[in-house]
């Protein structure tokens, strides 16, 4: 924690020096500094903090049809535990955040191709592989729902050609969430390639060198030295991963009709924290599971942080 | 010399047809990425009755652009675009102010609380947004914005990333610049403002782009805040067209295609700076 503030123990010791020169100054320094930081404070305060103390608070009410909240205790956290729903939701969340890691190994592939020696076309390449990234979720969501499509899908008529059955990949239960699970690993691989890109290009070219005259070849190379010292990279791209997909929401919201019969096979935690809070009406259980969801999420990363001793090599 | 000229060659050889199976993998990938885009071109020209077609036609049979106008008809499609538009400036001009005051402040300013400060500002990263949503609405309720273009960006113009971002930026710049601009006379803010601000801009053109792309990608708080179609930015908009039109796939893709333009637009032309914010919030933290 020291180095993130280098200047502040030599900064102390220099008005330690001349007090009666500096005191002046220093207080409208500092008044300064506190108006600069003051509009973000003010936004964070009423947008952020007070939010957060708001939920807090919520998880332990219920709001009436009048509107309002009734204090319930711990009712509505009893509710999330014992609600079968929210197992099912928690269950499709986790199987989210496990297919949504897949985007992972294939951005380091894509990244250990790009980095070879002398290849051209790079940054078209990367251009290409980030476009589903910037795309609008719905745009992404209403195509490959339309590639899906069980009746005039093109995906189910490719498979044909191999002889597989037609599948409604989107509304049969058994397939859905993998459905759309998929379409994230599609559309996140891009954001992952340029993380690791810039994490390779970091690793010196030396280590390469030496490693090709000792007759290593380019597999060896990537396990022996991409892969190790990209460790960091990875962790830190894991862990974002990780979070941003057990905060689910956009693709199931578009892809999944509210009269699809796999609705419950897919929906994720934060789509149910939806449906309790803006169309059921059940904001002090919604709460809770926003509750649950955060611990969840806090937990998962401080166990990430625990195995990175076994696996991240800091050079 | 005589003797590693072959050798040479033999390596050469070797390389291109490593590159061969390089270049072939690459584009069998980036094929899987931009076809989607390609085949929601296809579809918005084909007819309706096309695109109920078994076996599905690859090239439609007349190129037919009228869905591009009808998207227009079946929704309130130029407001959402517009709506979109200014929550996007909106919330990328609120974080540029907002983020570079308080970032050169942590970053290069002496004040009581700053350490204890600049990790609560920090914490806000860790909180999931569905945690802060129910009162957020109310807020925007009881401030009476409900269904207003300020309610779209209000809570998206302070932001955590942005200020952290920025901050590791400033931590960077030569500290005499400020003492000589001091000497001179320069008070806090205009150092700030015409020396400081300046050499981080790259940093600020690379925030700005990637707010300005979550801004219009954003779907849940629109969803939230503004259930008027008329209010609704396209991001949330165009998620209604599903309902309506359940079967009505040139209309949708036409009108996703136009949606999604403006980003891409904004990407090709300031890919760089795309490229940059993404490194950056992967190997600075």
């Amino acid at each position: 924690m020291m180095s993130v503030f280098p200047s502040t123990a030599a900064a102390k010791k220099a008005s330690r020096g001349s007090p009666s020169a500096a005191a002046a100054p220093k207080s409208r320094g500092q008044r300064a500094a506190y108006l600069f930081i003051a509009p973000l404070g003010i936004g964070f305060a009423v947008f952020y903090f007070w939010p957060l103390l708001q939920t807090f608070y919520y998880s332990f009410t219920e709001f009436g049809a009048f509107g309002g909240h009734t204090w319930i205790g711990t009712d509505n956290y009893v509710r999330v535990l014992k609600d079968v729903t929210v197992w099912q939701a928690l269950g499709n969340t986790l199987i989210y955040c496990v297919i949504g890691l897949l985007a992972l190994p294939l951005a380091i592939f894509v990244a250990a191709l790009l980095n070879r020696r002398g290849l051209r076309g790079v940054s078209v390449y990367r251009a290409l592989y980030f476009i589903p990234f910037v795309t609008l979720p719905v745009a992404v969501g209403l195509v490959w729902n339309w590639l899906y499509n069980g009746d005039y899908g093109l995906i189910n008529e490719v498979l044909e050609w191999f002889g597989a059955d037609r599948r409604y990949w989107v509304s049969d239960p058994s397939t859905a969430v993998y459905a759309i699970g998929t379409v994230m690993v599609w559309s996140t691989t891009g954001y992952y390639l340029i993380i690791f890109m810039a994490g390779i290009k970091g690793i010196p070219q030396d280590y390469y060198e030496a490693a090709e005259l000792d007759g290593a070849g380019p597999l060896r190379r990537f396990f022996t030295i991409t892969l190790p010292l990209l460790s960091p990279t990875i962790f830190f791209a894991s862990i974002i991963c990780m979070i941003n997909s057990l905060q689910t929401f956009d693709l199931i919201y578009i892809m999944m009709a509210e009269k699809n019969p796999a609705i419950g096979d897919t929906q994720s935690v934060v789509s149910l924290f939806y449906k309790w809070a803006f169309v059921e009406n059940a904001q002090g259980a919604a709460a809770a599971l926003a509750f649950l969801l955060m611990l969840i999420i806090a937990a998962l990363t401080l166990v990430q942080f625990r195995l990175q001793k076994r696996w991240v090599h800091y050079a | 010399m005589r003797e590693s000229s072959p050798r040479r060659r033999i390596n050469a050889r070797r390389i291109n047809a490593g590159s061969v199976a390089t270049h072939a993998a690459l584009s069998l990938g980036a094929l899987v990425m931009v076809f989607p885009f390609l085949w929601q071109l296809l579809t918005a020209a084909k007819s309706l009755a096309e695109t109920a077609k078994v076996p599905p036609t690859f090239l439609p049979d007349t190129w037919n652009w009228s869905s591009f106008e009808e998207v227009f008809t079946a929704l309130p499609f130029r407001d959402m675009l517009f709506n979109s538009v200014f929550n996007t400036v909106g919330r990328t001009v609120g974080q540029l102010v907002f983020c570079s005051l308080a970032a050169y402040a942590f970053a290069r300013m002496q004040f009581r609380g700053r350490n204890v400060l600049f990790a609560l500002f920090l914490s806000v990263l860790m909180v999931p947004s569905s945690l802060l949503v129910l009162p957020q609405y109310d807020i925007i309720q009881r401030l009476g914005l409900l269904n207003s273009a300020p309610a779209l960006f209000l809570p998206g113009m302070f932001s955590a990333f942005g200020t952290f971002m920025l901050r590791q930026f400033f931590l960077t710049l030569p500290k005499e610049l400020e003492e000589a601009a001091r000497i001179d006379g320069a008070g806090s803010f205009r150092i700030f403002w015409s020396i400081m601000l300046p050499l981080v801009r790259p940093a600020l053109a690379a925030l700005a782009v990637i707010t300005a792309m979550w801004s219009w990608n954003d779907l849940l708080w629109p969803l939230i805040v503004n259930t008027d179609p008329q209010k609704m930015p396209i991001s949330a908009g165009l998620t209604s067209l599903e309902g309506q039109f359940e079967t009505n796939y040139p209309v949708m893709m036409a009108g996703s295609l136009i949606a999604s333009l403006p980003m891409l637009i904004v990407y090709v032309f300031l890919q760089r700076h795309f490229v940059q914010s993404v490194a950056l919030s992967g190997s600075k933290s």
